[in-house]
């Protein structure tokens, strides 16, 4: 019993630190037609920029320093999007590559400024205690990601389905010529997708401080989970990004409790298979 | 008496066939090489490295055994083909005499064919097991210790001291980690222990949050294989977990180095852990080598810092027994694995495999003067890395692995 309550929770966690993560690598994916492969360094970038902030400012509320490093990271996600990205439109393939190089490039930058040590991002004091329910004890900080995850969510759909911006990157990500052709500024687009998708992944990258730390390797460690989540997903989809970060959060975890053996392929498997099936992945427009 | 060419040639003839080699090559610097890694996920310790050893060269003015030292450094990134590539630009362009390095057990394996075919003396810091067991490279020594050799007088000091009887082990699932596991479990298990789970999860496991919930919780003990930032976000989940207090935590030789110490808070306090060094260790060397550290560095030396600041004191002995002379090979090689010397880990000689035999400190996490520290407790004097197995017969054995030796015991 205590093993099913925990795992779920473990679960959920998991998954809503994804969201966190691969929400805008979608958001990007589908309106760029790009992998963003610097996401992963961003996530990184952002929790670096948590620690920075939070030893400038001891005693700063966590959440304020993950909206000042997102913001942060979103400055330069407008930089590169808007003077390297911007150059190489249309080719596909270049940009991908410069996204990767950058990738590089900001994970030594990293090393040059915070060394290669692990750094923790402490955990809010109010939630450093575990919570204990009926005899099990459970991590209050997964807990509050869990609802930070959802309340992010839920702000980006309205802002995806409600609003007037919202609609004109939906009809960005289905027609971009068609968009263009009606007079939507979609270069415009590009420029506030890939902010709020660098932001996005740099405020991840403090939320998840707590439970992952700032260390080299980190951008590795989560560029190819956002991918799988956005493959299995389905590309520019939000509602893709949510589902698909809770699937595998659960497959994850009870995948590795239970079979500890498949620790490696376990996370793929899903994605191999809604490949297989459904190219175009679970909520997904089009083919990745 | 003039002294012209023709009679200097004449002298250096007389000399070199005296058993000395040549003035030339004696005037020459020796050319020491130093594999480490600058770059990448393990470029924490890889800069330590460089840091002591250029300290330890700065402290002698760069003069080992009266001999001038021209230091070289190679930077692998971690990556063991890209090891093999600076090796070899490092001996056939920079033409090194004696390496020492690589960090990783996977880069000691990539180089190890280069460095018998090169007739490179290598000091390694590296501690993949089979490299001074059942294929032992001529051509190395190492003064560090393998995988096993700290996590075996661990299981000891867990059975006979703290007095456990059932306990855990977890890793990453890397040899380095099966290495120490089995080790841990192999002692363990003799003395009468019982090792009731065994995990090892991949190195770049983004959580543990699934590991920590499957915890056995009738455990006295678990034991932390860990490498790198493993330990320290393990250890952090696992008081996130309320199992603080609940499961005894005890680590192998990197799971709480002084690294990774520096970083960490309370959590850490009271844990016990083994290695072959600590920052506290209280012998004249050390105390010089840590305070000159920290004095730079502002940091302690921890288990990359020591490593190659011994390896160096290893070196230097060997250089001193045959007086500088790098050039012959075969006796300085001989003279480095008969180096008998004192270092910041304690005395230090080597087996018949290279392998160093020396002490394996227990250490507890303490806070001193601000800053957490390793403070020794007990001290397992002269280790062997057969621990008190006749080595014949634990060659016969196969190299420690995740199924060697098999867990009989697991629930």
């Amino acid at each position: 019993m205590q093993f099913w309550v925990i795992q779920t929770l473990n679960s959920l966690a998991l998954g809503g630190l994804l969201f966190l993560l691969a929400s805008g690598f979608s958001l990007i994916f589908g309106l760029m037609r790009i992998a963003n492969l610097t996401h992963g360094a961003l996530f990184m970038l952002g929790a670096y920029f948590g620690v920075a902030i939070l030893r400038a400012a001891p005693g700063l509320n966590l959440w304020v320093a993950a909206l000042l490093g997102g913001l942060a990271v979103a400055v330069l996600g407008f930089f590169l999007e808007r003077f390297i990205l911007r150059k190489l439109a249309g080719n596909v393939l270049s940009q991908v590559l410069v996204t990767l190089g950058f990738a590089y490039i900001l994970a030594d930058v990293c090393l040059l400024v915070w060394g290669g040590d692990p750094i923790p991002i402490p955990t809010p004091a109010f939630l450093q205690q575990p919570l204990r329910v009926a005899g099990f004890a459970f991590p209050a900080y997964r807990i509050a990601v869990v609802f930070l995850a959802l309340a992010v969510g839920a702000l980006l759909y309205l802002f995806i389905e409600k609003t007037r911006l919202g609609a004109m990157i939906r009809a960005g990500v289905d027609d971009p010529q068609m968009a263009r052709a009606v007079g939507i500024p979609v270069s415009r687009l590009f420029t506030i997708v890939f902010c709020l998708g660098a932001g996005l992944a740099g405020a991840g990258g403090i939320i998840g401080g707590p439970i992952m730390s700032a260390y080299p390797g980190l951008d590795a460690d989560m560029l190819p989970l956002a991918l799988i989540v956005v493959i299995l997903g389905g590309v520019g989809s939000l509602l893709g990004a949510f589902v698909g970060s809770f699937i595998i959060g659960f497959v994850y975890t009870f995948g590795v409790a239970l079979l500890p053996q498949l620790a490696y392929v376990i996370l793929f498997l899903p994605m191999i298979v809604v490949i297989a099936f459904r190219p175009r992945g679970l909520f997904g427009r089009f083919a990745a | 008496m003039t002294f012209d060419r023709r009679r200097f040639v004449q002298a250096a003839g007389v000399l070199s066939v005296l058993g000395s080699s040549s003035l030339r090559a004696q005037a020459a610097p020796i050319r020491l090489g130093l594999m480490t890694v600058k770059t990448g996920p393990l470029a924490s310790g890889g800069i330590d490295m460089e840091r002591a050893l250029v300290q330890y060269l700065k402290e002698r003015n760069n003069t080992l055994a009266g001999r001038k030292v021209e230091l070289f450094v190679g930077d692998s990134g971690g990556v063991p083909a890209q090891a093999r590539t600076k090796v070899q630009e490092l001996v056939e362009r920079e033409r090194i005499q004696v390496m020492i390095g690589p960090l990783a057990a996977g880069e000691a394996l990539a180089v190890d064919d280069y460095i018998r075919q090169a007739q490179l003396p290598t000091l390694s810091v590296a501690a993949a097991e089979d490299l001074t067991q059942r294929k032992p490279n001529p051509w190395f020594v190492r003064g560090t210790s393998t995988s096993s050799q700290n996590s075996q007088p661990l299981a000891d000091y867990c059975y006979k001291q703290l007095r456990m009887r059932r306990m855990a082990v977890i890793a990453d699932d890397i040899p380095y980690g099966h290495e120490m596991c089995a080790g841990f479990q192999r002692v363990f298990e003799d003395l009468g222990g019982k090792i009731v789970q065994k995990t090892f999860p991949p190195l770049t496991v983004p959580d543990y949050g699934t590991y920590l919930a499957q915890i056995n919780p009738k455990i006295d003990g678990i034991f932390l294989g860990f490498a790198g930032s493993n330990g320290f976000r393990y250890l952090r989940q696992f008081n996130e977990y309320g199992l603080k207090g609940k499961v005894t935590p005890v680590g192998g030789m990197t799971a709480l180095d002084e690294a990774v110490l520096r970083n960490m808070g309370d959590e850490a306090l009271g844990i016990v852990t083994a290695c072959w060094y600590s920052a506290e260790l209280d012998n004249p060397q050390n105390r010089k080598f840590a305070a000159a550290f920290r004095a730079e560095w502002k940091y302690d030396p921890g288990f990359y810092a020591a490593a190659t600041y011994v390896e160096a004191a290893v070196l230097e002995a060997a250089l001193g027994a045959v007086k500088a002379n790098i050039e012959n090979r075969d006796a300085f090689m001989k003279a480095l694995r008969s180096v008998k010397v004192d270092t910041v880990r304690g005395p230090v000689r080597f087996d018949e495999y290279g392998n160093v035999i020396g002490n394996v400190y227990i250490r507890k996490v303490e806070r001193k003067e601000g800053r957490l520290v390793n403070s020794v407790i007990h001290t397992y004097p002269n280790v062997s890395q057969f621990w008190t197995y006749k080595p014949e017969e634990f060659l016969k054995n196969p190299v420690y692995s995740r199924d060697f030796p098999p867990a009989k015991n697991l629930e």
